[in-house]
């Protein structure tokens, strides 16, 4: 049995098509992924994401057993509502999950993990937590709806009081304000402006009308993933699991070296990578011609070098394939794809492929 | 549910087939195959007189979800592919019997159409493939 989110029924009778997602029966469109996607970027789209996995953990020890248990250092996070992004990493440095950290206040943080990750994750988190006086403990009974589009912050402004739209505006990206039992994050999966509100599952039907009725347009999984890669951001099992590293996959920037005494899990394994010299690298690729690059496809490069898409798929603000993928270190190739038989040319760039509803690569 | 046009003929693949007059048949997916793609975002069709068996892979649709081939439903010579595909490859999620078909094949031996499915057959396939 699937499970379902506070806002199935909404979902149902909005015409979604439902698909099982790591366990959980979510949209994937209602009606037109590219429409929904063109929605994000003009207006505003509004995601269910409670699948998502919502963790508290707390205590006197909870910043010194998240410096341990995290590539990037919590202790970076100085005023509550700060938040960054952060890899999990096993001790080969090997990456278990990408999540988000919110320091709400002293000695409390949440964590949001992937919704397909998040068993392990919370085995590994309690394993970890021996020997600190930390509480680690899922947060089941919230829901999260993701508000995202240059028009998010005006539809997020009319849905909830007035007292909590005027302090919107004044939240910077990758800061929350926690409101009672709600966590507004200026955060969000699609390279656009936006919120991701964590609520009590009792209350996350009455949001989600709220913002409809304020003109946020429902959105299936199928347009945040074309979102996200337009973003140029990484997905997890897809772009980058256990056997790839944070310096393997774009996300060198999220390793907290600083200080140099602060023994993360997987710290040792990644200096050694460094130091050898890291192999792979994630880039982003355009397909020149007609065609989809997806997940999987095998990449050659003039030297005989392979590689391979990590994600791949339409971009609507393009109108041509996108895609990462891990190639070689030091092949500048050229590069072409294995489209059912065919050697089809593509071109190395750097991501994101799209910022602020706009082309972003030559 | 889908919409399954009573006129036509229809292959277990999900191609829709209706005969003209003229003894060609045009060819296109099925509203449940355009349906369970998702948007198409190209479409690859076949070169004019290019000779096709039955069953062979002569097209490409490719949606945001996936790559898909289209099958000949009969053997023959295609003779026609809508070229507004090419840029408006969204027809055939809107209207997929009429302007988003896909090829048109002079048909080798017209005795074969009787082989494919009616509207009926192709219903309850739908029905055994676990369409609500």
């Amino acid at each position: 049995m699937l499970q379902r989110t506070p806002l199935y029924d909404r979902h149902q009778a909005a015409g979604a098509k439902l698909v099982d997602f790591a366990g959980w029966e979510m949209p994937v469109n209602y009606g037109s992924q590219i429409k929904e996607h063109e929605q994000v970027r003009s207006a505003a789209g509004l995601f269910d994401v409670s699948h998502m996995g919502v963790v508290d953990v707390s205590g006197a020890g909870a910043l010194p057993y998240l410096r341990r248990v995290l590539a990037n250092d919590a202790a970076r996070l100085s005023t509550p509502g700060q938040a960054f992004y952060t890899c999990m990493l096993n001790e080969q440095g090997g990456i278990l999950d990408d999540l988000i950290v919110y320091y709400l206040s002293e000695g409390r943080y949440r964590i949001v993990v992937n919704a397909a990750c998040r068993e392990a994750d919370l085995d590994w988190l309690q394993q970890h937590a021996d020997g600190f006086d930390v509480r680690v403990r899922e947060r089941k009974e919230m829901a999260m709806i993701a508000v995202q589009g240059p028009q998010a912050e005006r539809c997020l402004g009319q849905a909830v009081d007035a007292r909590l739209e005027s302090r919107l505006g004044a939240l910077k990206p990758f800061r929350a304000v926690e409101t009672g039992d709600w966590l507004i994050a200026r955060t969000g999966y699609t390279g656009e402006d936006g919120f991701e509100v964590m609520l009590p599952d009792r209350t996350a039907a009455d949001l989600w009308d709220h913002l409809v009725a304020a003109g946020a347009v429902p959105c299936g999984l199928g347009s945040r993933d074309s979102l996200r890669l337009e973003a140029g951001l990484c997905l997890y099992g897809q772009d980058m699991d256990t056997t790839t590293t944070p310096l393997e996959s774009a996300l060198g920037w999220t390793v907290a070296w600083d200080p140099e005494d602060r023994e993360f899990i997987g710290r040792q394994a990644l200096a050694q990578q460094r130091a050898d010299g890291v192999q792979r690298r994630l880039v982003g690729m355009v397909l020149e011609g007609r065609g989809v690059l997806r997940h999987g496809q095998a990449l050659q490069s003039e030297s005989g070098a392979v590689g391979e898409v990590t994600s791949g798929g339409y971009s609507p603000v393009l109108g041509q394939s996108i895609a990462l993928a891990r190639i070689p270190v030091g092949d500048d190739g050229p590069w072409t794809v294995d489209m059912r038989g065919r050697a089809l040319p593509v071109r190395v760039v750097k991501p994101p492929f799209v910022r602020n509803g706009k082309a972003f690569i030559d | 549910m889908s919409n399954v046009p009573g006129d036509l003929k229809y292959t277990s693949s999900h191609e829709w087939v209706r005969a003209e007059d003229d003894g060609t048949v045009t060819v296109g997916i099925s509203d449940h195959a355009q349906d369970s793609l998702g948007d198409l975002v190209f479409v690859e069709t076949p070169e004019i007189d290019r000779a096709v068996e039955a069953g062979e892979a002569c097209a490409v649709v490719e949606s945001v979800k996936a790559a898909s081939d289209i099958y000949a439903p009969v053997a023959g010579t295609i003779i026609d592919a809508n070229s507004e595909l090419q840029d408006s490859p969204e027809l055939v999620n809107t209207d997929p019997y009429g302007e988003g078909w896909i090829m048109r094949i002079r048909i080798d031996d017209p005795d074969v159409l009787e082989e494919l499915m009616g509207a009926d057959a192709y219903e309850n396939l739908l029905a055994e493939e676990g369409e609500d």
